[in-house]
Parts: C-alpha cells; sequence; structure tokens
C-alpha cells in the first residue's frame, strides 16, 4: 500500500488521533505491507483433503478442524452456500452431500471425502437454472435471498427422494431451513408447484 | 432537469426529520388511478432473482479479497463491569494472530453520547473490549479465548422497574431514567373524558424483548487502496454509513465509498455505522491489509439490538352508545445499557381511534442489557397488542361487535396534526378482511362457547403506519444507444425488491420492456443520493424520482426522434414504445430506433423526488384479521388463517409484495407466540443466544394468508402512487392473534408472548 500521496497517509492518519501507543502496543506482531507466510498458521498440522464438489476434483490442504462449509467457501470460493448460524440450527448451508441435504457447518472437509458434494453453484447448468431455481424466482420464493440457496439444495434433497411430496411432506421436509424474512408460503408453492409437475 | 430547495419534513420510523431538500421545479405528472399501466401494478419475478438463486448474488458476507484479513471482536462476559487491565500475550504469541486492539491503542472515538468505541466501562454482556484480528476466522476466534482479562464486576440491574428504583445501580451519569422524565402527549382532558365515560376498563399489558434475528449476521469487509477507502457493509443504510465514517475517520467524502449490492435481511437492526466497521476501517489502514469483521450468532443476540419488552398500562372509556371519551397510557421499556433506540410504543393510542381526551407517557430506562434499536415498526406491534386488547374488552362491556365499535371512533383526520390524510382506506379494510375471515358467521358471540378441548376463535386488530417517505432522493436514468437504460439510485435493495420496481417504474415510463432495464443501487461511488431503508419509505421516496428522471430522459430522447424524422420535436407526441406525428400518426419512430440515434451520446437525467403535499398526513392503514385454534388441554395455540387487508396507495409489485406481507405476518406470529429473550437474573445474562432456543417461525407454523390490498393509488402523496409496505405487515398480527385466542377460550392473555404455558395459567390450569 502506498502512503502519503498527498491526502491522508497511513501514518498522518493515525497520528490524527493522537495515538502514539498504537504502534508500541502491536508492534511486535504487525509486519507492514510484509507478505507474510511466517504468521500462517502452522503447516505442520494441516492435512490433505480430497473433495469432489459439483463434480470437480479438489486437493487441499486444510486444518483439521475446516468444517465443510469453510472449505466450500473460503477455499473453493463458491460464496454461494452461507454460514448463519454456525451450529446446525438454521440450515442456511445447507448441501447435497450423495443427493442427502446436510448442514454443511456440522461436517468436516475431512469427513466429506469420498461424497459427491452438489453446492447451489453446481445446480446450474451452463448458466441455465434448475427448475428448481426456476421455481423460487417465478414464486418470489425469497426476499432478502440469504437463506434461498440453503432453502433450494433442501428442496432439491427433498426432490430427488420424493419427487412428488403432499404439503406435510413439503413442511417437514422443509422445516429446518430457517427463512426470518419468513417467504415460506412462496417457499411452499414453489416446491408444491414442482411437486404438481411431477404428479403429471 | 431544473430544481429547487425547500423544507421538507416527513416521518421516519416515527420521528418527523425535517430537512432542507432539493425538489424538481416541476413535477411529473402523477399516475392517475385510472391510467391504465403495462409494467407497474404488475407482478414481475425480481430482476435480480437469478442472481439470488444461482448463488451469484454477492452479500457483505461473500466479500474475499486478496491478502484479508478476519477480526473478531471480544465482548464483555459481564452485565457490568470495569476492565481493569488486558493482557494479550498470549493472543499475540498464536500462530496467526496478526494484532490486537483495545482501548489503550485504539483512538477514544466517541460512540453512544458519553461512551466510546472501546469503552472501559462495560455496561452489558456483548459491550466491545477488544479487537482481534488474524491470517483466518478459526485462528482470530481461537485467539480470543486467549485474551486475559481483569474485570472488576459492577452491580447491575437488568429489570426496567428495578432500575427506576432508588438506589438502583446507575449505568451513565445522567441516570436510569432516559432525559430524567417520561415522554409526556397530551390532547383534551382525560380525567373529564373518564368522568363521561359510562364504561371505563383499566388493565396492564406486557411484552417481551425480540430480535431482529436477520440472517446475515452484521458483516463489513474494509479496503484501503492508497487514501481511498472502499467498504462493503450489510446496511439499511449505504448513504449513511457513509458519511458517519468520514465524519468519525476525518476523511472527505469523496474518499469514502459504501458498498453494498445485496443484503442479507436487517429489520432495522443496520440502520446505521457499526463500531465494527470503523475498527475494520482502522485496522486495515494500519495493517496495509484488508480486513473482514463478521459477528459470531450469539454476538448478534447480544449487541446488535432487539424490540424492548414493554409494561403498558391502559384505560380506556366509553360512552354507552360506543363513542371513546378518553385514552390513556403509561408505559415503561428499556433502551439497553446505551442510547440506541427508545422504547416508545403510543403512536396508535394518539392516532389510530377518533378520541378528543388522549394522554400517553412513555418512559425508557437505562439496563445492563443489549441496546435495543429500531425494529420494523419501532413501538407499533406491542402499542397496537396493548390497545387493540383493551378495546375488545371495552367491546364486549358495552355488547358491541369490536368491528362495529371501531366503526364507531373512526378518525377521519390526523388528530395530533390535526389535518386530513392524502389517503385512508381502513372502512373499505375492515369491510374487506371481515368478509374474507367469516367475521359475522365464524365469531364465537359468546368467547369460549366453543365445545370440546380445541376451540377455534376469530380477532382482529387494526394497523397504523407512515411511509410516505420525501425527498431528497435522487436516481439517474441513462438511455445509450441501443436503447438499454441504466437506472441509479443510491437507496439499497434490502429484500424487499425495490431494485424490481424501480426497474417497472423506468419501464413503464419510457414504454420499454423490463429486461431493457439495469438498475444498480447500493454503491456511494456510482449512485446518487437515496434514503436509508427505514421507516417502510424507501419505495415512496425513490420511485417518484425515478418517475421524474425518465420522463425527463425520453424528452430529451424526443429530440433525436425528430430529427431522425426531419420534424419540430414539439410536433412529436409519444405512446408507449413510439414517437409520432402528432399531425399523421402513422409517422412514427421507435424508442429504439430514437436510441440508436444517439452513438456515442448518452441521455443522463438526474431526477429529484419532489415535495411531500403540504397539510396532509400520509399514512398506510389497515386491518388484520386472525383465526386461531387453541388446544386448551396443552395451551398450545396454532393460527390457521391470517386475512390482511391494507390500504397502501398503489402496491407497484404485487408478487414481491405479497411476499412481503406474508412475511411481516409470519415475523408478527413469532412474536405472538414464540420468540422471546430469556435472561438470567442472577448473573445479568442471555441465556438463548442461538437460532434453537430463540424460536423464530419456521415453515411448520405458516398460517393461511390473504393478502388484500384495499387502496387506489395514492397520488396525492405521490406521483407513482405507492406508500411503505414492509412495517405495516408486522404491526396488527400479535393483536389480532390474542384476541382471537380470547375469542376462542373467553379468558384473556395479557402479556406476550401466549405460550402454552400462559394459555393454561389464564385458563387456570397451569
Amino acid at each position: 500500500m502506498a502512503e502519503g500521496k498527498g491526502g491522508v497517509s497511513r501514518r498522518g492518519f493515525l497520528k490524527g488521533f493522537g495515538t502514539g501507543v498504537v504502534g508500541a502496543a502491536v508492534a511486535a506482531k504487525v509486519r507492514l505491507g510484509e507478505a507474510a507466510p511466517q504468521t500462517s498458521p502452522g503447516w505442520d498440522g494441516k492435512v490433505p483433503v480430497v473433495l469432489r464438489v459439483n463434480g470437480k476434483e479438489y486437493r487441499l490442504l486444510l486444518e483439521p478442524r475446516t468444517t465443510l462449509v469453510r472449505a466450500i467457501r473460503e477455499h473453493l470460493g463458491l460464496t454461494g452456500t452461507k454460514v448463519v448460524c454456525d451450529r446446525g440450527e438454521c440450515g442456511g448451508c445447507t448441501v447435497l452431500m450423495d443427493n442427502k441435504p446436510v448442514y454443511s457447518c456440522q461436517v468436516l472437509a475431512v469427513e466429506a471425502q469420498g461424497h459427491e458434494i452438489t453446492t447451489i453453484e453446481g445446480l446450474v447448468q451452463a448458466e441455465e437454472l434448475d427448475p428448481i431455481q426456476k421455481a423460487f424466482v417465478e414464486h418470489d420464493a425469497m426476499q432478502c435471498g440469504f437463506c434461498t440457496p440453503g432453502q433450494i439444495m433442501a428442496a432439491k434433497g427433498l426432490l430427488l427422494k420424493n419427487p412428488s411430496p403432499t404439503r406435510e411432506e413439503i413442511l417437514r421436509g422443509m422445516s429446518g431451513n430457517l427463512c426470518r424474512c419468513a417467504a415460506y408460503p412462496g417457499i411452499l408453492r414453489a416446491v408444491e408447484s414442482l411437486a404438481k409437475k411431477a404428479q403429471g | 432537469m431544473a430544481k429547487k430547495l425547500v423544507r421538507s419534513v416527513w416521518d421516519f420510523e416515527n420521528e418527523w426529520v425535517e430537512t432542507v431538500a432539493e425538489v424538481p421545479e416541476r413535477l411529473p405528472e402523477p399516475w392517475a388511478p385510472d391510467r391504465p399501466l403495462r409494467v407497474a401494478g404488475q407482478k414481475y419475478p425480481r430482476v435480480d432473482g437469478y442472481q439470488r438463486v444461482s448463488g451469484d448474488a454477492r452479500y457483505a458476507f461473500d466479500i474475499q479479497l486478496p491478502r484479508m484479513l478476519h477480526g473478531k471482536i471480544l465482548r464483555s462476559p459481564l452485565p457490568h463491569a470495569r476492565v481493569k487491565q488486558i493482557r494479550a500475550e498470549k493472543a499475540l504469541a498464536l500462530p496467526g494472530v496478526v494484532a490486537v486492539f483495545t482501548h489503550e491503542n485504539i483512538p477514544p472515538i466517541p460512540w453512544y453520547g458519553d461512551s466510546f468505541l472501546f469503552d472501559p466501562h462495560v455496561r452489558y454482556e456483548g459491550d466491545e473490549v477488544a479487537l482481534v484480528v488474524a491470517e483466518s476466522e478459526a485462528v482470530a476466534e481461537e485467539a480470543l479465548g486467549l485474551i486475559e482479562v481483569d474485570y472488576e464486576p459492577l452491580p447491575f440491574v437488568i429489570d426496567p422497574e428495578e432500575a427506576l428504583a432508588a438506589g438502583a445501580p446507575k449505568l451513565h451519569d445522567e441516570g436510569n431514567l432516559w432525559n430524567g422524565r417520561p415522554n409526556v402527549y397530551e390532547r383534551g382532558d382525560v380525567e373529564k373524558g373518564f368522568q363521561e365515560a359510562d364504561v371505563v376498563v383499566e388493565d396492564t399489558f406486557r411484552t417481551q424483548v425480540v430480535h431482529h434475528a436477520q440472517l446475515e449476521v452484521h458483516v463489513c469487509v474494509a479496503d484501503w487502496e492508497g487514501d481511498q477507502l472502499t467498504v462493503y457493509e450489510t446496511t439499511q443504510a449505504t448513504f449513511s454509513v457513509q458519511r458517519s465514517l468520514a465524519s468519525i475517520l476525518k476523511l472527505p467524502l469523496n474518499k469514502v465509498r459504501v458498498v453494498n449490492y445485496f443484503m442479507g435481511g436487517g429489520f432495522g437492526s443496520k440502520l446505521g455505522l457499526e463500531k465494527q466497521t470503523v475498527l475494520a476501517a482502522l485496522a486495515a489502514k494500519q495493517l496495509g491489509r484488508p480486513v473482514r469483521i463478521a459477528n459470531p450468532r450469539k454476538d448478534e443476540f447480544l449487541a446488535m439490538g432487539n424490540r424492548p419488552s414493554s409494561i403498558q398500562k391502559l384505560k380506556v372509556g366509553a360512552k354507552r352508545d360506543g363513542t371513546l371519551t378518553a385514552i390513556s397510557l403509561w408505559s415503561l421499556g428499556p433502551g439497553g445499557a446505551y442510547r440506541s433506540a427508545g422504547a416508545e410504543l403510543g403512536t396508535p393510542v394518539r392516532e389510530i381511534y377518533k378520541c378528543p381526551n388522549v394522554r400517553t407517557e412513555e418512559s425508557t430506562v437505562y439496563i445492563n442489557a443489549g441496546p435495543a434499536r429500531p425494529k420494523r415498526a419501532p413501538g407499533h406491534p406491542q402499542g397496537t397488542f396493548a390497545l387493540e386488547s383493551i378495546l375488545d374488552e371495552v367491546a364486549e362491556k358495552l355488547g358491541m361487535d369490536p368491528l362495529e365499535f371501531r366503526l364507531k371512533n373512526y378518525a377521519e383526520i390526523d388528530q395530533v396534526r390535526n389535518r386530513p390524510y392524502t389517503s385512508k382506506y381502513l372502512r373499505e379494510a375492515y369491510e374487506a378482511g371481515a368478509k374474507a375471515i367469516g367475521w359475522y358467521e365464524k365469531r364465537n358471540k359468546i368467547p369460549g362457547s366453543g365445545v370440546g378441548p380445541i376451540k377455534r376463535g376469530i380477532g382482529m386488530a387494526t394497523q397504523i403506519w407512515g411511509g410516505g417517505g420525501g425527498p431528497p432522493a435522487y436516481a439517474t436514468v441513462e438511455i445509450v444507444s441501443d436503447g438499454s437504460v441504466i437506472v441509479r439510485s443510491g437507496s439499497q435493495d434490502i429484500g424487499g425488491g425495490t431494485r424490481t420496481i424501480v426497474a417497472q417504474v423506468a419501464a413503464e415510463e419510457l414504454g420499454i420492456p423490463m429486461d431493457r432495464v439495469t438498475v444498480i443501487m447500493g454503491d456511494t461511488a456510482l449512485c446518487p443520493y437515496g434514503p436509508t431503508s427505514g421507516g417502510s419509505v424507501t419505495a415512496a421516496s425513490i420511485t417518484p424520482a425515478v418517475l421524474a428522471a425518465a420522463v425527463e430522459a425520453r424528452e430529451q430522447l424526443k429530440g433525436y426522434a425528430a430529427s431522425a424524422l426531419n420534424v419540430p420535436a414539439d410536433q412529436l407526441a409519444w405512446e408507449p414504445g413510439r414517437f409520432f406525428l402528432k399531425s399523421d400518426p402513422g409517422k412514427s419512430i421507435s424508442f429504439e430506433e430514437a436510441a440508436s440515434r444517439l452513438r456515442s451520446n448518452m441521455i443522463v437525467v438526474t431526477g429529484a423526488r419532489g415535495p411531500n403535499p403540504e397539510g396532509y398526513t400520509i399514512n398506510s392503514f389497515g386491518a388484520q384479521f386472525a383465526e386461531v385454534e387453541v388446544d386448551t388441554e396443552t395451551g398450545r395455540v396454532r393460527v390457521l388463517k391470517i386475512v390482511a387487508a391494507h390500504s397502501v396507495g398503489r402496491l407497484i409489485n404485487p408478487l414481491t409484495g405479497r411476499c412481503q406481507f406474508e412475511g411481516g405476518i409470519i415475523m408478527g406470529l413469532g412474536f405472538a407466540l414464540l420468540e422471546n429473550r430469556w435472561m438470567d437474573p442472577n448473573v445479568g445474562r442471555m441465556i438463548n443466544t442461538n437460532l434453537h432456543d430463540y424460536r423464530v417461525p419456521t415453515m411448520m407454523e405458516i398460517p393461511e394468508i390473504e393478502v388484500i390490498i384495499v387502496s387506489e393509488p395514492d397520488t396525492k402523496a405521490n406521483p407513482v402512487g405507492g406508500i411503505g409496505i414492509g412495517e405495516p405487515a408486522i404491526i396488527p398480527t400479535a393483536a389480532a392473534i390474542a384476541n382471537a385466542v380470547y375469542n376462542a377460550i373467553g379468558v384473556r392473555v395479557r402479556e406476550l408472548p401466549i405460550t402454552p404455558y400462559r394459555v393454561l395459567e389464564a385458563l387456570g390450569k397451569a
């Protein structure tokens, strides 16, 4: 980062607050502008992990504590899958593991090895949305959209297992996914529309 | 476009905001109610639906920048304490930790008036103590546990009534009662009113603390390029965050950019600059790398706002014929540990019904718990619950139908400001809602008279809210040579579908298909100013600016059409899709052909939102009707059906509008039956800081919902004719459910949430 090209420089900026103490207190760990491999978490503890995500194989070196959702988001850059509660309560991180919906915050990346993982990005084929994604748009089954990837994966998993679920089966199947905007009626209509299509 | 300055006063979350606003000299011609519209008012799926369902939508939570660091905030585990010492050595020794910031090395930036960014006097469990910055989120989380803090515990108070008692622990120099006195409003003479009454009912109602629990946590990424700061922020207030941040960091506004393209829910918890955003900017500046700070879910419950609880003592007097003679309200609620949002809730009492004698006395107190924030219609769901409950009690004493009683006291004008409304179709809402729920057929004439252990009941409640919006608000419309159009506005689409209605208004006025319009919102560097999305003001503030810009842009395009046809521009007229010669309508040129004459020219027009009409109040109104089933053996309440009939001017998109109404109603159901912050009074800490124990509605709880819009477009309010809908939706739901529960079981639950235990208690079975 360039300093002091006119305007506010980093040093001048901090000085503006009269905070000489800042540098002193944290200097031991601060390496301004330096590439810092030496501050990276210990390479030693990392383990090789092979994940199959959306039909592709990825070879990663991860800390064993890395959850599947963090591997997907932070290491593969697939940020469609969200973290909401990070403790298996909300369904925001739902992905498919061998076509079954799982909370990816409750699965370690190392445990996901040998399984076929599908994320929200994996439902899109050459920019063409999956029928369940289209149904969500058509029935306006969302507001802010933050839970939407998880909802769609839960719905996809439900429909893969049971292509024509009853209303009761949809409510139960989808009840593990919270939507605070409460677009639930729209979600129900979207899933029901596909259930009806499957019934012909 | 010629503009002028006016003084503008309008309603934002029950506060009357006064600004000097730039408005157009000439207002666009309003879309008259009888004007046929092709696009606006029609059901269109969201223009950004693809992004939202494909995972492409990038929220602030999803921003990953090269060399980005992760920050986590250490929060006080105690409700009230003094930080004596912080030792960060062990945390700093953890591989991957880059820095620790505390009050000792962060500037004493003022916050909440008498506190600081990091204040060694911590006043609630969750108060900010330190920031760890590390190479990964996991390492930052681990490091939090390695920071050693010596606290000197102080006496605490978490009960609002105890906070007012003599000798209660004091949080601030001013004492625990905000401003040292209640907010008092008075019209007429309530004592005289009660003397004139044939029936007087007095009762106390209580509501609980509930949380926003929006799914995207508060998160920001701060990134410096030289002296230019970009902040990716999840916010309802893109421009307000930019201004506050620039002011605190003493940076020029043009050096601070706030970006907020997709936003994962706010409901009032994201209305301003956050401490963590300032911290991320400071840390990123010092460390020379981008810094991301995302709250864990637990912190959202502790520190990022709530709807305060309430104690409401209400007294209502009426004459035998049902005429209200007096209403008085005394209320108390906690603002939490700092001044962020008050606990006022008296607007429904003052404004919904015609009553000459009204007195409200509302108090907010400090307690050692998370600061309140505005939550979806601040004050209204709780105030409406109490008011609408006691009105049903009065109606019963008078032997009147509750609906008839309300119609008897219908307010034709705004009694607080003594002026008419631009529009009010509440009578129509009562009528339509009553019909749809089967009010006269299904309601128990004798409450609780149903046979068997599972009893059904019907109840209703009324809603009032602002949402008229106002200036300043801008939008630009750009037409380029292939006939495609870009619309920019500085507000944000927080999930209400704002981008979609903006595209609809532009497409309508320009006479082009929706897919020819791209909307850019939520970026201070790319968009002209648009208001904060709170108070349901976004739609009514920015769509008239879009309309003004579109009208002017089309007028400018007419010049190119005229030169192509080789006629003077004033001989051309317009109909959707084409300009034609007035004298020879067969001779015409399409929008696209005219645009093709632009070549490398561009039409760029900035439209401004006009002033609100003088001498009028703009409000939404509505009535919701609930049908419930109560199991008198288990105490469980099931909501079977909600009918929501509302007066909100023109609904610009009935598809996204329906979704917003349904969502507000279900959130209202959560307030009525499920949600509650549990505090441990012994230690002053919150118990249910997660989405399992803090119960928000799931799909299993949803009732059948019927939404009916009873209003005509309100073109007196603004030329597009829409009034906001986000908050009206939630306001009367809990009250309608509570009245339905009474109608089912014949005993009243005066405290929310109406849990199975409270139902059994009311039935004398607990």
